[in-house]
């Protein structure tokens, strides 16, 4: 198992016992630093002194909430170091958990037809753009970025999410076609959605990044389990609570937050995932392993790349992780 | 090869097909096939007939009259069963212009504890036999198990075809026991279950349902009600476009009974409406189609006190046995 | 008959018909300047609904350089996934209101309430969501890296689907960055109408699209109008010959999808009970008004008793009535003229030798009614064997062998669709190689969405609406 890397935040060592340790740790797991005192800046007081209700930031998983199975934490500041939330940690069994109900997910899913998954990723930029505000705030906090780069990253990811949503009934057309072989035979090549793909989403583009490897996968029918950025992780839980209200099967997206290192191991070594995404893994050798790991079911692999998330995503993203299944039949009377 | 027209009606005919284990066999497979998608169509656009006001109360009534109100679990007892019964006769206690239902149906070992109870009052009695629900037992065992029902009180009974026997072929060892199991039925009405959620295509509940009317079956009916899929739209039409070609090719007449996963009067609806335009007004008759169900009674009941009263039921006007 | 249905009438309050409609121009309703006035009736009742513009020239006109105006400034020069924007709501906007739109469908066509509450207003959405998409993904439709609007459209639709062949027309356009002028049928104005109504509640654009109602001269003008730069027309062989002619030596591009005297090949060991289903669909479906129906049926000559007796016991329960009413199947024949000319061929048929048969109908004394009929004894050389009838009316002649199924398939001058009816796979894929008919049903008939391409070959026509080809005639190439 990898070391863990450093936190953002500083290592402050901190006389209290850590907070967020669960009593039944098993020597496998990895030593989390000590958790400075959180500081509670973030809320300004209302002028008649109103305190807020606070988020808690849970996984997603099979269309619910739960917490992790391991009941730890882990610290989400903001870019400067201030407290956010304790986010879930999630473990190799909150992994596995997500793969089997990935799995279950993939009959509906796939077999549902290409208009009404489009209706439902058209739905899901609908609820986006009611929670503009709020993903403005949240992509702020996590990524330090000013206001209006803020809100040019959330626009741009929901329109990003309009534009997968539109390819649903067309990949087919473009990515499929009759082949004229030569002989009495009608030959037609089809595009299929691959199954259960397991996603490590960009450490840093926490809304747009993560909307641009999740929507081209689930499109086509796969489902997915998305390991969110270790450091910048809350937009992509606000954003499986867009999930849950837009009519999109429990299942077909997962979301665990954590420590990447800890779980990319076990997604990329998981005998019942069809294909990996390792787009986010920054760690040359940490992406090498998890393809060797990737390698003994055959999982189709994407590696990772620096993305310009901006920029034209192309249908690449769409097409690496479907299957062309084609069919013969013999013409005759 | 087997077309239904090219053949000559007579009694003798039929004997043809069922000669030998291959005249069948090339009669079973000469039979039209089913196209699933459009089968499956054309239950769908019949679901969408709209029964209101007087229809939907003559639909409504129609149904009390044809369910088999049923009970068949292990825990099954003679006071479950006189409740049953009880029901049966009076299904709403207060709607004496309610009418009865068909009949009761229960396991062999409870037929004499409803023949006590339904003396006289016009509702039939129906036993499932042949080692229900699996039917997998010897021969021997499933004839005894029809005698007993039978010597016990029983003037209906539902068997089930041997599934294993027709998913390999042996078409004629399905018929066979069909015939066997009828002749010990003596006088008593034999209902033909096929367990349509085991045969996996519209062509072999085709092709079942030929061999169940065949075998001498009065009904053929579509399911035990303990395999998911039971009773399907689509299920039910490939069975009544079945004895409405039998009726074509023979002038006899063959019940269908639709059972399990019939919940609600808008499903038993929607299958009247299915028989009223397949078949027709021959089989709107509690003689020639019923519906195997335990909790539809109490829908029934409630639309029927709605149509009535103009208010919503609830679970607490209608009785729970 | 023991189960009588008892009335199921579809509530008529959801719409809101106004006593007279303008002209939608420039996202706007106006006054005509040199049009007149005709009424649109209900087919059913004949009950005038609505006073309706016949548009003179100048209203063209406006239209035309609205259109223009909106094209240059505005939306020939906006982004795709702006344009999908505007689409998507139009698409949403059309699913809200689709009830009231059903309704304000069968009352002005005469269609059953259930088809345009299942078939035409589903399909509608589905196909403006559809394009929506293409929008912003022109670069990969295969025509070229980036290929452009052609400009102004001028559009011109029949009343047999009014707001299906309306979204058939502008969807495409739009998503490829044209602007249109779109005439409605004279019979069938109001869905055209009230889609100019969601086009404002979708905040469209003065401009982008305009619809004007007329009747032929209308249609003449739009069509022959210099600034009008692509013409598409859906409606008869007779007038889409004529356009042909007056666009003959301009630039306008041109597409016409036309009409079809479709073959439906029953062969012996077709799904008997299911291809009845189809017979009945393909041509009994919209009351026949349908350019694809299959109007002529070629049974295997083996198999024409058994399937003439299933045919006719199934028609014997085909319900004809009130087009509000839920359980109807056949509504009401569109106007008082296509009535007169299917009892026209009708008795043609007849005094040619066939022999007619319906089953027993009510027809209501009101309205235009026309019982389903079909027609034995049929041969090639008749006329209701050849010409497009438009109407409940089924020709019925038998073939022997497959090669004579197609060849008497093909023998028309027409090529718009084919029904084949077989259980064997590889006799449908050969069958469907050889015949001449842009759309060819396997197992099922009339079945439509708006991935896949539709449109004929010979005098049915020329393009395809539908799917990724549809967008071919809407592209600058």
């Amino acid at each position: 198992m990898p070391t863990k890397k450093a936190t953002k935040a500083p290592a402050k060592k901190a006389a209290s016992p850590t907070r967020t340790t669960s009593a039944k740790r098993a020597a496998t797991e990895v030593d989390l630093p000590s958790v400075k005192e959180p500081v509670i800046t973030e809320e300004p007081a209302a002028p008649s002194g109103r305190l807020g209700i606070r988020k808690t930031y849970k996984l997603f998983i099979g269309g619910a909430f739960p917490r992790s199975e391991s009941g730890r934490s882990y610290v989400v500041t903001d870019a400067s170091g201030g407290f956010l939330a304790n986010a879930a940690l999630a473990s190799r069994k909150d992994v596995r958990d997500a793969v089997l109900a990935a799995r279950a997910a993939v009959s509906k899913w796939a077999g549902a037809t290409a208009y009404n998954r489009g209706q439902i990723l058209y739905r899901i930029a609908e609820m986006l753009e009611g929670r503009r505000d709020q993903f403005i705030a949240e992509v702020r906090a996590a990524e330090g970025v000013p206001a209006e780069t803020a809100a040019a990253s959330v626009d741009a990811a929901i329109d990003r999410w309009v534009w997968y949503a539109g390819w649903t009934d067309k990949i087919a057309q473009v990515y499929g076609n009759a082949n004229p072989v030569a002989g009495p035979f009608f030959n037609l090549s089809s595009p299929e959605p691959t199954g259960v793909v397991g996603i490590v989403a960009p450490p840093d583009s926490s809304l747009l990044g993560l909307v641009s490897v999740i929507a081209p996968a689930i499109l086509s029918g796969n489902t997915v389990v998305v390991l969110a950025s270790d450091k910048r992780p809350l937009p992509a839980i606000t954003l499986t609570e867009v999930l849950a209200t837009s009519d999109l099967p429990g299942g077909v997206v997962n979301i665990l937050t954590g420590y990447v290192e800890e779980t990319a191991p076990h997604l990329a070594a998981h005998m019942d995932v069809n294909a990996i995404d390792l787009t986010g893994v920054t760690d040359p050798e940490l992406a090498t392993n998890l393809e060797i790991a990737a390698a003994e079911n055959l999982k189709r692999v994407i590696r990772p790349s620096a993305t310009d998330w901006t920029a034209d995503p192309g249908t690449d993203r769409i097409t690496r992780l479907l299957e062309t299944k084609t069919v013969w039949h013999p013409k005759g009377v | 090869m087997g077309r239904l027209n090219d053949m000559t009606v007579t009694a003798t005919s039929l004997s043809e097909i069922t000669r030998s284990d291959a005249a069948l066999r090339t009669f079973l497979h000469g039979l039209p096939g089913v196209d699933a998608v459009g089968a499956d169509a054309r239950a769908a656009m019949l679901s969408t007939r709209s029964i209101k006001t007087t229809a939907k109360a003559y639909a409504i009534d129609l149904a009390i009259r044809m369910v088999d109100l049923t009970t068949l679990e292990g825990a099954d007892t003679p006071g479950k069963v006189r409740a049953l019964c009880a029901k049966a006769q009076r299904p709403d206690p207060t709607a004496p212009d309610c009418p009865a239902v068909a009949a009761v149906c229960v396991y062999p070992s409870m037929v004499a504890t409803a023949a006590e109870e339904l003396a006289g009052s016009g509702v039939h009695i129906a036993s499932v036999a042949t080692a229900f629900p699996s039917g997998q037992a010897p021969l021997s065992v499933k004839l005894d198990d029809t005698k007993a029902a039978v010597a016990a009180g029983a003037d209906e009974i539902d068997m089930v075809i041997n599934r294993g026997a027709f998913l390999s072929g042996r078409y004629m060892e399905v018929y066979d026991e069909i015939v066997a199991i009828k002749e010990a039925c003596g006088s008593a009405h034999l209902k033909v279950i096929l367990e349509t959620g085991e045969l996996g295509t519209y062509d072999n509940v085709r092709r079942a349902s030929w061999i169940g009317m065949l075998g001498g079956g009065d009904f053929i009916k579509t399911s035990t009600g303990k395999v998911q899929p039971a009773a399907t739209l689509p299920v039910t039409l490939i069975m009544l476009e079945a004895v409405r070609d039998m009726m074509e090719l023979t002038g006899r007449q063959v019940g269908v009974k639709p059972a399990g996963g019939i919940r609600t009067s808008k499903d038993a609806i929607r299958y009247l409406v299915m028989v009223n335009e397949t078949v027709g007004d021959r089989w709107l008759d509690p003689d020639w189609f019923r519906f195997g169900a335990s909790t539809l009674l109490n829908d029934l009941l409630m639309q029927r006190s709605k149509m009535a009263t103009g208010r919503y039921a609830g679970p607490d006007y209608v009785t729970l046995d | 008959m023991a189960f009588e249905y008892a009335p199921a009438p579809e509530s008529r309050s959801i719409v809101d018909i106004q006593p007279a409609y303008g002209l939608f121009i420039n996202g706007e309703f106006v006054d005509s300047v040199d049009g007149q006035s005709f009424k649109t009736i209900n087919p059913a009742s004949e009950e005038v609904l609505a006073d309706i513009v016949d548009a003179g020239p100048t209203d063209v006109d406006r239209a035309v350089a609205a259109a223009r105006h909106a094209y240059e400034r505005v939306w020939g020069r906006m982004p795709g996934a702006q344009r999908a924007k505007y689409l998507y709501r139009i698409a949403r906007i059309i699913a809200e209101r689709s009830r009231e739109l059903a309704v304000l469908e069968s009352i002005d066509n005469g269609k059953p309430i259930r088809e345009s509450r299942d078939v035409d207003i589903p399909l509608v959405s589905a196909h403006f969501f559809y394009y929506a998409g293409w929008a912003d993904k022109l670069d990969h439709a295969g025509f070229g890296p980036h290929p452009k609007p052609i400009g102004v459209a001028g559009q011109v639709i029949p009343w047999n689907f009014p707001l299906l062949m309306l979204a058939w027309k502008i969807a495409p356009a739009l998503a490829c960055g044209n602007t249109v002028v779109l005439k409605p049928a004279e019979t069938t104005p109001l869905t055209a109408l009230a889609f100019a109504e969601i086009c404002q509640q979708a905040d469209l654009p003065p401009g982008v699209v305009n619809i004007i109602t007329g009747a032929g001269d209308t249609g003449r003008d739009l069509v022959n109008h210099r600034d009008v730069d692509k013409v598409a027309f859906t409606g008869s062989t007779e007038v889409g010959r004529a356009i042909a002619k007056s666009v003959a030596g301009t630039d306008k591009r041109v597409t016409l999808e036309l009409g079809g005297k479709a073959a439906n090949i029953i062969f012996d060991d077709a799904p008997i009970d299911q291809a009845v289903e189809g017979i009945v669909n393909g041509i009994f479906f919209n009351q026949g008004h349908v350019c694809c129906a299959g109007s002529r049926l070629l049974v295997q000559e083996s198999i024409q008793d058994e399937v003439l007796t299933s045919l006719k016991r199934r028609m014997a329960r085909l319900r004809v009535g009130d087009p509000l009413d839920k359980n109807t199947d056949i509504g009401a024949i569109n106007s008082a003229a296509q009535l007169a000319r299917i009892r026209e061929l009708s008795e043609i048929g007849s005094a040619e030798g066939a022999d007619a048969w319906s089953p027993p109908c009510d027809l209501p004394q009101r309205g235009f009614w026309f019982a389903p009929t079909i027609f034995t004894g049929v041969s090639q050389a008749h006329r209701i064997a050849r010409e497009e009838i438009f109407g409940p009316v089924l020709s019925i002649l038998t073939f022997r062998t497959p090669a004579e199924a197609v060849e008497k398939a093909n023998n028309t001058p027409y090529g718009l669709s084919a029904g084949v009816w077989t259980e064997k796979g590889s006799r449908i894929l050969a069958i469907a190689d050889k015949l001449r008919a842009g759309v060819v049903w396997a197992n099922t008939f009339n079945k439509f969405d708006p991935t896949s391409p539709f449109g004929g070959y010979k005098e049915s026509g020329y393009g395809r609406e539908g799917g990724r080809q549809g967008l071919e005639a809407y592209l600058a190439h």
